[in-house]
């Protein structure tokens, strides 16, 4: 464990001399969902762009396109206008390219797989090796702390622990990028604030992007680099805010200034835009 | 101690089957005595109702045979005869047995079959669905001959022309249940399936297959009763054969009631017996999934 931690901290961080990649890149993106009584502008007038290795929180209140966004850019939705870049190809190829791992709110394993086969599955349907499936499954089972129950099915395991599974699913096929969708949002808070850590530990450990969809202020100042907040009706952005905090973190940084200056301003960004109607 | 005894499982169940004998026993009394009446009656002779009950649960060709004479036809044909007998009812059930778990298998593989071309292809789902509900208004009685014949024609007998007849009653449902089964499956995990770029065979065979699981053996049980009852429909034409079906047949035509009753009762016993196999199948198969086998 001390080894692991040392190893970590020598790692350099975003800010570094060298230059990052452009992940996700929105222009202009809008998305209208037509209804018999009245469209809804899920989202309007998307601008965004998402450099490679960053941890960037999407926050804002119920209905503020959040989630849609999330979506769009997994290719799970169709925005119907503008442009959407991913590694830079469009969201399909990224899709049909399974370059991204997607953890939903739900953990959303099949119930008649264990555990391990539940992790493997994604390893299947892009024909992988079954030595190297192994491997994989032991290394990021092991990851999320769950080694002992690869071999459980999912009634068998907590709210938590499923989640959890479903985070190693996810980093299984080793995607550059991660999308979550409030994946701790059902948990009980003290499970909440280990899971935080342990979602450091991994981004920390593997450098992946991660797009982290919530609407705890607390949990997006913890976890970013970039907080996007956003607000409804119409879905849109009100402000990026670039975290000064370091990139690793303990939750010792919960009682630091620059903790709560930080939520204090996404907290004003919120207000300012009447978001919370 | 009352609420004690109430309370215990097989209560219910004794206090139904001992409810049914006393309502049997009843109905023995009515239909025997008028038919015991009507013998006096025509012989000019008096009669009491002490003499009418007395002969009720005896009479050689009775129009309802009490329960304790169906009892000792059962243990006529079934203890005391071998089992290769030609009167022994055992023989008859495995003769019935025979079509029923042929057509029941090749039921089940049609209604499958069927379901998975339906629910990828639309064209199939609107020139199928059709004929497939047609086929089932047609009276299994107008048809069954007719099958039997036709094969008989062309030297088809035996096995095959009642297997066909179960298979007929019993695709239907599996069919209906497997459509909708193979549709079930969770949003979440068919939106996970897109975000992995899974093919359509992946789709089916790793996430729609077991989420069908659940209606397939609700479907299972009531197909497999079907197929019983198409095998002994299917021996009516063709009484001489043995089976179940040409037990009843042979009891009606030579006015053996208790004859009936005992086919009618090992018929309902092998069903329930069939029913009650597809559970325990199903039982192992979908527990381990947990708890609750959703859907």
């Amino acid at each position: 464990m001390q080894t692991a931690q040392t190893e970590i901290e020598s790692q350099p961080t975003a800010d570094a001399s060298y230059p990052q990649r452009e992940m996700i890149s929105v222009e202009n993106l809008s998305l209208v969902f037509p209804s018999p009584d009245g469209d809804v502008n899920a989202l309007s007038n998307i601008n965004l762009s998402i450099k490679q290795g960053d941890f960037v929180s999407f926050i804002g209140p119920s209905g503020c396109g959040k989630t849609t966004l999330l979506r769009v850019i997994a290719d799970l939705e169709k925005a119907t206008s503008g442009n959407l870049k991913v590694n830079g190809t469009s969201a399909e190829d990224a899709r049909l390219n399974r370059l991204y791992g997607y953890v939903f709110q739900a953990p959303g394993l099949l119930p008649w797989r264990n555990i391990r086969d539940n992790c493997a599955l994604p390893m299947e349907i892009s024909a992988q090796s079954s030595e190297h499936q192994t491997k994989q499954i032991d290394k990021y089972l092991k990851m999320v702390g769950l080694q002992a129950f690869h071999n459980k099915f999912p009634w068998q395991l907590s709210g938590g622990m499923q989640q959890r599974a479903s985070i190693a699913r996810a980093l299984c096929l080793n995607p550059d990028l991660l999308l979550m969708d409030e994946p701790f949002g059902a948990l009980d808070e003290i499970t909440r604030d280990h899971m935080n850590i342990e979602l450091l530990r991994i981004w920390a450990e593997t450098q992946k992007t991660v797009i982290f969809v919530t609407h705890s202020i607390a949990e997006a100042v913890l976890l970013s680099t970039h907080i996007v907040v956003m607000s409804p009706r119409p879905g849109r952005i009100v402000k990026v805010i670039e975290s000064p905090l370091p990139r690793l973190k303990t939750l010792a940084v919960r009682d630091q200034d620059a903790f709560h200056a930080l939520a204090a301003e996404i907290r004003e960004a919120l207000a300012d835009e009447h978001a919370i109607d | 101690m009352i609420t004690k005894i109430i309370q215990k499982k097989w209560f219910a169940l004794v206090s139904l089957v001992l409810a049914i004998l006393a309502l049997w026993y009843a109905a023995a009394l009515v239909m025997n005595g008028r038919q015991i009446i009507n013998h006096f009656e025509r012989k000019h002779q008096t009669w009491t109702y002490s003499q009418v009950i007395s002969q009720a649960y005896t009479v050689k060709r009775p129009m309802v045979p009490a329960p304790h004479q169906v009892a000792i036809e059962l243990k006529k044909s079934i203890i005391d005869k071998s089992i290769t007998s030609k009167r022994s009812l055992i023989y008859h059930a495995q003769i019935t047995l025979n079509s029923t778990l042929l057509g029941f298998a090749l039921g089940t593989l049609l209604g499958i079959l069927l379901a998975v071309g339906i629910v990828h292809n639309k064209t199939l789902e609107s020139s199928l669905m059709p004929w497939v509900i047609a086929s089932q208004t047609i009276p299994i009685l107008a048809i069954a001959p007719i099958i039997v014949v036709v094969l008989g024609a062309v030297n088809i007998t035996g096995v095959i022309p009642k297997a066909i007849i179960s298979m007929y009653l019993s695709f239907f449902p599996v069919t209906i249940a497997m459509a909708k089964g193979l549709r079930a499956s969770d949003t979440l995990h068919e939106e996970l399936m897109f975000t992995y770029n899974a093919s359509a065979k992946q789709i089916f065979w790793k996430l729609r297959w077991y989420s069908a699981q659940p209606y397939l053996f609700a479907s299972l049980k009531v197909a497999i009763a079907a197929a019983l009852v198409g095998a002994i429909v299917a021996e009516l034409p063709t009484g001489a054969q043995g089976g179940l079906g040409s037990r009843l047949l042979s009891g009606s035509y030579y006015g053996q009631t208790e004859q009936i009753w005992a086919a009618l009762i090992v018929s309902a016993l092998l069903g329930s017996i069939l029913v009650w196999l597809i559970s325990l199948i199903e039982k192992r198969l979908l527990t381990r999934r947990g708890g609750l086998s959703h859907a």
